[in-house]
């Protein structure tokens, strides 16, 4: 009896002008909120930038002054453990709490400024090899395929030998080696889209080449890219310490999660904090930024959201 | 005079590479086709996949270039156009595409992929763009809140509804519509078509209308045009071909069509075989592996168009078939 009468009343605002519709900001972050999973991941990321931004306030201790008595305290809820250190102490005496918040700095921005510093020529370029399949994409991929062909680490060696050890090199190594994923992705996701109708439709209308590029083509290519950028976060932060572990990247005793990975797997017998809880945070990091990432994606998926 | 739009011997051949050591081979996708369309009037193009329709269309939007011949848009020739020209023309000609789920982007929202038109071609502000999109959306049957959703809310014939307001969104002078209802169910294409005809009165575009399906052509075409592998086999008044097609394959073409009723006295025609392949299509009249009245002299001789009942037929024995 009801459906009868709905169809009546839900035409009746019809009048209205459009008005009423929500901002893009509040339409995506009431699609992301929908995601408790992203939410969850989003407010562990705020806490470690937070952390990151006021290290020095927030960390208990100078993260390398070495307390000589107290190597490799255990943390506080175990057996031996201090209250002064929290988390524990390393194989030097420094706290291992201060040190994870002040490695947050160095980690997140290793992270981000490398997914980034991939992301965005990665993107241009595999969206110029797909948009150009005669000349320029094929020159741009096999130049690809040869950077795909070495292994990874080495390259990042080589590069860092080139350029020097340090920071900035690190990040500009590591973006380097991640650059062919991200433009094979993209390539082959605008190969897919440029043969629909809607882009030959955008073309009659008499769009041009970077209009086609960036408004019509390139939304409909990012969910893969968004996975591929979340996940290759943490294998950034994991080739910094290999590169940091082989002296080329950051260089002792600037606190660096994967540094600290590194530098504490001898004592992983004797003192399992040292190496675990570095390693955790790594996780967590990872696992709140992929969380991140999924909900980004499907809040940017208009077939996901709900109807308006 | 005047024709909106002028096509003359148009041809278009493609290349297509047969293996590394085999050399190309050249597929006559089109190969000479004319005929003019008057502003306000409705050309269907009809034959069976794989004659060359949809290489037309995009010949006539200028997606491709054609090999050869000529093509005029309001009296303005393509070839030879500079680009600023060549962009002005394009305005002139829109298109609707056969499948509704594809012709629309996924990622942008109803209202932006209609004022998009505007935005590239039109200096208007952008409430003026809203003002006209509204506008559009109303006449084509959209109601106003759709504007603010994403082209998966909607079902295929509201699809259709929005891609035909982008083509018009222009008023160009020509709209190009590839099976635009093929991908609909029945109920759903006669409003299509109703919708086509109102928009046709209200901006006297001319429409190029391409189809295999004859009822939905019959309702819409002042001209038809018949093809076969690329040429046209005959042409003409809509009328005249419905009550008395000439050509052998038209007369199949409209036999092939369901009847509720089948008139027992017109046996079906039916034809052997399938289309040709266009790499090595067959010498003489494309049609005569599969004609039933075909001679030796259709097996030699290509037959040109002649006018013949009013209209034009590329057949030998025209007269011969039709007493």
């Amino acid at each position: 009896m009801n459906t009868t009468t709905q169809p009546l009343r839900a035409e009746a605002p019809l009048a209205e002008p459009v008005a009423l519709y929500p901002s893009p900001l509040k339409e995506f972050w009431q699609a992301f909120s929908r995601n408790k999973g992203a939410v969850g991941g989003l407010l562990f990321m705020l806490l470690v930038v937070f952390c990151a931004l006021f290290a020095p306030w927030v960390a208990p201790h100078n993260p390398s002054e070495q307390y000589r008595d107290f190597l490799l305290t255990p943390p506080m809820w175990l057996e031996g453990g201090q209250a002064q250190f929290i988390l524990g102490t390393d194989e030097l005496g420094r706290d291992l709490l201060s040190r994870l918040i002040h490695g947050s700095r160095l980690s997140l921005l290793i992270g981000l400024s490398s997914v980034l510093l991939s992301l965005l020529p990665g993107i241009l370029l595999g969206l110029v090899a797909g948009f150009f399949p005669r000349l320029l994409g094929p020159s741009i991929m096999r130049l690809m395929d040869i950077m795909l062909a070495l292994p990874s680490l080495l390259l990042a060696v080589a590069i860092v030998a080139i350029l020097g050890p340090g920071l900035n090199n690190t990040v500009f190594a590591i973006a380097i080696v991640h650059l062919p994923a991200y433009v094979r992705l993209t390539r082959a996701a605008v190969m897919g889209e440029l043969n629909r109708d809607y882009v030959t439709a955008a073309r009659l209308a008499g769009a041009g080449l970077p209009r086609l590029m960036f408004v019509t083509v390139l939304p409909n290519c990012m969910a893969p890219l968004i996975v591929q950028a979340t996940m290759s976060f943490s294998s950034a932060i994991l080739d910094a310490a290999a590169l940091g572990f082989l002296g080329l990247g950051v260089q002792p005793p600037t606190p660096e999660w994967g540094t600290m990975l590194a530098s504490a797997r001898d004592y992983i017998e004797r003192a399992w904090w040292v190496v675990s809880l570095p390693g955790l945070t790594i996780l967590l990091s990872v696992l709140a930024i992929n969380l991140m990432g999924d909900g980004l994606r499907d809040a940017l998926d208009p077939k996901l959201k709900n109807a308006v | 005079m005047n024709a909106v739009l002028t096509a003359r011997d148009l041809t278009r051949h493609y290349e297509i590479s047969r293996g590394l050591f085999k050399g190309h081979a050249t597929v006559r996708a089109l190969n000479g086709v004319s005929f003019e369309l008057d502003a306000g009037k409705t050309l269907a193009v009809v034959g069976e996949s794989g004659c060359g329709k949809s290489t037309l269309a995009r010949a006539l939007t200028l997606i491709e270039e054609p090999t050869s011949g000529s093509l005029q848009i309001a009296g303005q020739e393509i070839a030879g156009a500079g680009k600023a020209e060549r962009k002005q023309l394009r305005r002139d000609v829109q298109m609707v595409f056969q499948s509704p789920y594809a012709s629309l982007n996924p990622r942008q929202k109803i209202g932006d992929q209609l004022a998009e038109p505007l935005a590239i071609n039109t200096s208007l502000s952008r409430s003026e763009r809203r003002e006209r999109v509204q506008a559009m959306m109303q006449q084509v049957g959209l109601r106003p809140e759709h504007y603010q959703r994403y082209p998966h809310m909607f079902s295929g014939g509201q699809r259709q509804r929005i891609a035909i307001a982008r083509a018009m969104m222009l008023n160009p002078k020509i709209v190009v519509a590839d099976e635009p209802t093929s991908a609909l169910d029945v109920s759903i294409q006669a409003q299509v078509l109703n919708l086509f005809m109102d928009l046709q009165e209200q901006f006297n575009t001319a429409y190029v209308f391409i189809s295999h399906n004859l009822s939905v052509v019959q309702h819409v075409a002042d001209q038809i045009l018949v093809m076969y592998l690329g040429r046209p086999v005959e042409m003409g008044d809509a009328e005249r071909i419905y009550s008395r097609p000439l050509h052998p394959y038209t007369q199949a073409l409209l036999s092939a069509t369901p009847t509720i009723h089948p008139d027992p006295a017109k046996p079906k025609i039916k034809i052997q075989g399938e289309l040709p392949n266009p790499l090595d299509p067959p010498t003489g009249c494309a049609f005569h592996k599969r004609c039933p009245y075909a001679t030796e002299r259709c097996a030699v001789e290509v037959p040109e168009l002649r006018l013949l009942d009013a209209r034009q037929v590329a057949c030998h024995h025209a007269e011969v078939i039709n007493p």
